[in-house]
């Protein structure tokens, strides 16, 4: 479990978040979500440790991130993997090449025990027979896959991803959030998903917390979502026609059962 | 202004440094980086230099035999002279700026790439000391590299002021083969490697540093490969000068 507690970063003289609160369950989806410019990626990269704010703690499972020190943090980081908007796959690396990476730096296997491992990792997400091709020869849903692949190679506790549908067509977005949450599920993992897709929303969001200009707005699931009296959360969530007739189905008939063709 | 940010940006490249200068996190890893650098920084670097040399040791052969022809001086001053300037200050000073464009646009925009597709954030986040990681074996491999370049450079160098003996009637080959041995000194040819190194360093490091702090996209990218070969350029005439007036006085 990650907890955040009155979390405060500023850029300049610009209040980025606002006294934020929210926690993160393990064995759980949980999204981080909200418009452009919210502070959610701010929030994301304090999270990560690749930014420091300036007040606040963001407790491991008890373990404040912001009072540890350089070998505790680089432990941490050990146990935490990530799923980058872009991918960061290693371009001179083969897809192989990126989920044997941190293998090869953080474990003492012998090849063919690494080897075994991250092939272990790439069937995992459907994507054996590519273990060869470079990051440019591959598909970007293919890429997010292998990202997937070389995030869970260690067995990580902690599992972030920083809008990990951006540039996917809706198919292969719901490939993907149906694996991070299979995955989530499957090894227990505390999942922390940065998105502002909508159907990650409504399709795995087993704790979502919408940030509002730099605030904790809103903290509920995603059938509580419907139901929502926020305002802002209204306005994000059932931006489109589309969703604001699901939003109106659902009001009618109570839920909707994801299963029926 | 200038000054501060200067100071500035010369205290954010020795904190760099230090972050660069650590222990690697895996030496069989490092081990197979350096050696991949040196395939990529040094080795391709080859026949670029190679070509260089050649056009200009014969460059050089010719414009001292246009310049110096003269009964008082004698005719074998031209391959005397080739074989000094290219000893003294082609092969190491004009052949790493030459560098500082190939391979430190080359560091630069690689680092600089890694940076803005997060490839660096994502090192960082996994526990590893990407300053290390990435520009260490850089620095190492093209350091230990440039003494081949720099002889090569001064033998191919040589050779094309031979081809202007031979192809030519400016200079007779044994007056030419006969100024290349006459007076020689042998510091001349350390006196470049060590100069060399200094270069190869500034080169390597610098073009790093810039590539590593790159902020933004594509555009920026570009701009801090441009930067880092203005800066190289710059830094390497510098230290030309002081290296020059320590080592040749």
């Amino acid at each position: 479990m990650i907890e955040v507690r009155h979390l405060t970063k500023s850029f300049d003289d610009k209040t980025v978040l606002h006294d934020v609160d929210a926690t993160f369950y393990t064995g759980k989806t949980n999204l981080i979500i909200g418009q452009s410019g919210s502070g959610k990626t701010v929030l994301m990269k304090s999270l990560v440790g690749l930014l420091r704010p300036e007040e606040g703690q963001i407790l491991f499972d008890g373990r404040d991130l912001l009072t540890m020190k350089r070998d505790e943090i680089a432990s941490l980081r050990k146990e935490i993997g990530m799923l980058f908007q872009g991918s960061a796959l290693f371009d001179s690396e083969t897809v192989l090449g990126n989920v044997l990476f941190p293998l090869k730096m953080f474990t003492d296997m012998s090849r063919a025990e690494q080897r075994e491992r991250a092939m272990f990792c790439l069937e995992r997400v459907n994507l054996v027979g590519a273990e060869n091709k470079y990051p440019a020869e591959i598909s970007g849903g293919m890429q997010k896959r292998v990202a997937i692949a070389r995030a869970i190679a260690l067995n990580p506790r902690y599992l972030f991803c920083d809008e990990p549908n951006s540039g996917l067509d809706p198919k292969t977005s719901i490939l993907i959030d149906e694996l991070l949450s299979d995955i989530t599920h499957e090894y227990g993992i505390t999942t922390v998903i940065n998105t502002h897709d909508m159907n990650s929303v409504l399709g795995i969001g087993e704790n979502i917390i919408f940030i509002n200009k730099g605030y904790r707005e809103w903290v509920g699931d995603m059938s509580q979502i419907y139901t929502t009296s926020n305002e802002a959360l209204n306005d994000f969530v059932f931006a489109t026609r589309l969703f604001q007739e699901v939003r109106e189905y659902v009001a009618e008939h109570g839920t909707i059962d994801k299963r029926r063709p | 202004m200038i000054l501060t940010t200067s100071l500035a940006t010369f205290g954010r490249y020795c904190l760099f440094m230090k972050r660069v200068f650590t222990i690697p996190d895996r030496w069989s890893e490092f081990g197979r980086r350096t050696i991949a650098e040196v395939s990529k920084l040094g080795i391709d670097s080859i026949p670029l230099v190679l070509i260089i040399s050649v056009f200009i040791g014969a460059v050089i052969a010719i414009q001292m035999q246009l310049n110096i022809a003269s009964p008082l001086i004698p005719a074998y001053s031209v391959g005397l002279a080739t074989r000094d300037i290219v000893l003294l200050e082609f092969s190491n000073s004009i052949l790493c700026l030459i560098l500082a464009g190939k391979v430190g646009s080359n560091i630069a925009s690689e680092i600089g790439t890694m940076r803005v597709t997060e490839q660096i954030d994502a090192l960082e986040i996994m526990g590893i000391n990407s300053a290390n990681y990435l520009v260490l074996p850089k620095i190492i491999a093209f350091v230990c590299f440039m003494p081949v370049l720099v002889i090569l450079c001064m033998g191919t160098s040589l050779v094309g002021g031979y081809g202007v003996a031979v192809f030519t009637d400016l200079i007779t080959v044994s007056k030419y083969v006969y100024g290349l041995q006459a007076l020689f000194q042998e510091w001349y040819v350390w006196y470049a490697l060590i100069k060399s190194l200094f270069f190869a360093f500034i080169i390597a490091s610098t073009s790093s540093f810039y590539g590593y702090y790159v902020h933004g996209g594509a555009l920026e990218v570009g701009k801090a490969s441009t930067d880092s070969v203005v800066s190289s350029s710059v830094f390497i005439l510098l230290f030309d000068v002081i290296l020059t007036k320590l080592l040749l006085q």
